[in-house]
């Protein structure tokens, strides 16, 4: 378990500002902020690699906030990676071992350990810059992970990833958390990213902590408007991926089963733009394979487009021009279908 | 044929400039250190090689610039090491400073020195105290190659030092590496190329120091300030080989130095 209480730094140009936080053992925490919120400088402080001015930082319950950065027990993943370009990815993984002078056979048993659990046997004898950039990435959590730390830190570890290694990443960063039973700490700017990994988010901005809680919590009661506009922008929802016996992929929330286009199986989120989405008096035949039946239970009006909440057992929220709400002759109160494609759900 | 030709030299008309301007310059250097070598016969450079005085002098310049560049990384490295990860009120004046034996002349150099390990002077006493003279020995050469020669590895090293990414050294602490770990483990192999190079520098630039080391020792002297002397005393004829025979051994010990940097690069 690691704490902040009141924790402070002043830097000339910026603050970060009586920061208090509580991350579980095991638990995945997600710090979401936009681009210069002061996410590294928070995590470099939790590090120990800078100093705080006012504040504490506990990990379970022993004071570490004067500690020098080598005795913390924290690890560290930086968004580029941060390989050693003169050392292998043996010498890269090890390096903290021998630091330590941990004994030879403790060293090949951590190596060969790493290798199993994060599959990159493969590569341990490649130079760092003979790797992509997702096995980049896997080889600095295997470094961070070699001297046992308590807590791991992750500077926006997959946002340099191209987006097909970035959902392997993912998955596998949960499930190392999960499967070593250790803190992880994660920032980033990516609102899917933490919503499908965060056990928890607390929004930075500006240097504060400005909410905390569980995804669902920080997404449907958002008080920043950085979240908030992301919110509004996305119908996002959790639910169930499982195979539709055809070859194509089910998504349930609910009482709704939801035609999808993903790889993916198992307890997931979705987004749909509310651009997306078509609202019918009757049911619409087309192509689209999603028609479900509803209520408009609300009605936000934005001057020349509206935001139509159409209830089922879920909420969906659809956009569209004020002239097309009109001449449909919808109001709130009336039963109308919602119709997307499977193509515009974002499973993640 | 005609046409292509022509075509070709048209798209290529910048790089052809260039290459004839440069070509220019090429030649001022070349021509005069060709003629150098040329110039004396085989057999009258081997007869100067043989001269004891010649050898001695010579050896003396590699060995004092050996020491004075052993001194220059011994305290450079730390200065440069700190100029690059510490900024502080002045610190641009510290370095500019750090330039300041380049521009200077070196006579001037010389004199400055003197007014301070001279033996009535500060530093000059306390030397003397344990023994150490730098009038007219081995020690006052050593000390005005360091002076004027030092600029060029501490720049070097420098900058070695700050294209060494600081996350680098930052994970490194993370991991359990004490910072004198961080430095000899990921910092200094890291920058170790410009070291290196700006190592190799400085003690080229000893080589071939002249007027700061002629005010503080004439004697023993140095391969340059034998070939003044020689010229002085004795004028061009008896000055050409032994310049001839100083320059071909340079250019031979860089060629082998540069043709080993460009090997370790590769790997």
């Amino acid at each position: 378990m690691i704490r902040l209480e009141n924790l402070t730094v002043n830097l000339k140009q910026f603050t970060l500002s009586g920061i208090n936080l509580e991350v579980k053992r095991g638990e995945y925490f997600i710090i979401l902020g936009p681009t210069g919120a002061g996410k590294t400088l928070l995590l470099e402080t939790i590090a120990g690699l800078r100093r705080s001015d006012s504040g504490s930082i506990f990990i379970d319950d022993i004071d570490i906030t004067r500690m020098e950065p080598e005795r913390r027990k924290i690890g560290f993943v930086y968004q580029d990676y941060a390989l050693f370009p003169h050392l292998s990815v043996r010498e890269n993984i090890i390096f903290g071992l021998k630091c330590r002078r941990a004994h030879k056979i403790a060293i090949v048993m951590k190596l060969l350990q790493l290798a199993k659990l994060l599959n990159i046997a493969q590569l341990i004898e490649r130079r760092p810059e003979t790797l992509s950039g997702g096995e980049k990435q896997i080889v600095s959590l295997a470094r961070a992970l070699s001297t046992d730390p308590d807590v791991v830190l992750l500077d926006e570890p997959i946002s340099a990833l191209d987006p097909q290694q970035r959902e392997g990443v993912q998955n596998e960063l949960k499930d190392i958390c999960k499967k070593l039973n250790r803190t992880f700490i994660h920032v980033t700017h990516n609102f899917e990213e933490a919503i499908a990994l965060g056990d928890r988010i607390a929004v930075l901005s500006e240097g504060r902590l400005i909410q905390s809680g569980t995804p669902e919590e920080i997404f449907r009661h958002p008080n920043s408007e950085f979240v908030a506009r992301f919110a509004m922008t996305r119908n996002i929802f959790a639910g169930l991926v499982t195979d539709d016996g055809y070859g194509g992929s089910i998504f349930t929330i609910d009482n709704n089963k939801l035609e999808v286009m993903t790889e993916l199986r198992g307890q997931l989120h979705a987004s749909i733009r509310p651009e997306d989405i078509l609202i019918s008096r009757d049911v619409l035949i087309s192509s689209a394979r999603n028609s479900i039946k509803g209520k408009i239970t609300r009605v936000d009006d934005r001057g020349a487009t509206l935001y139509v909440t159409v209830s089922t057992t879920t909420e969906f929220v659809c956009l569209v021009t004020r002239r097309s709400y009109e001449e449909l002759g919808l109001s709130e109160g009336s039963e109308a279908y919602i119709t997307f494609k499977a193509s515009a759900v974002h499973v993640f | 044929m005609i046409k292509k030709t022509i075509k070709y030299l048209h798209q290529r008309r910048l790089t052809l400039t260039f290459l004839l301007i440069g070509l220019v310059l090429l030649l001022f250097i070349f021509i005069p250190l060709g003629k150098m070598i040329f110039s004396s016969s085989p057999s009258t450079l081997w007869n100067t090689l043989l001269d004891k005085e010649v050898r001695d002098s010579i050896w003396l310049s590699i060995y004092t610039a050996l020491i004075a560049t052993a001194f220059g990384l011994f305290f450079g490295v730390p200065l440069a090491y700190f100029l690059a990860r510490h900024s502080f009120p002045g610190k641009r004046l510290v370095e500019s400073l750090i330039d300041v034996p380049i521009v200077v002349p070196h006579i001037a150099a010389g004199i400055a020195l003197l007014f301070v390990f001279g033996k009535s002077y500060l530093a000059g006493k306390a030397f003397d105290a344990i023994g150490i003279h730098f009038r007219d020995a081995v020690a006052g050469i050593v000390i005005a190659m360091i002076f004027v020669s030092v600029p060029f590895l501490i720049n070097s090293a420098k900058q070695g030092f700050e294209e060494v990414d600081e996350r680098l050294e930052k994970v490194a602490r993370t991991l359990g590496a004490s910072p004198w770990q961080t430095f000899f483990k990921i910092s200094l192999p890291l920058a170790r190329r410009s070291i290196f190079g700006g190592t190799v520098m400085m003690w080229a630039r000893s080589i071939s120091e002249f007027g700061a080391v002629l005010v503080l020792t004439s004697h023993p002297s140095i391969a340059s300030i034998l070939v003044y002397e020689r010229l002085e005393a004795h004028g061009l004829e008896y000055a050409l080989p032994v310049a001839s025979v100083l320059i071909i051994i340079t250019i031979v010990i860089f060629v082998a130095l540069r043709y080993f940097t460009y090997r370790s690069k590769k790997q």
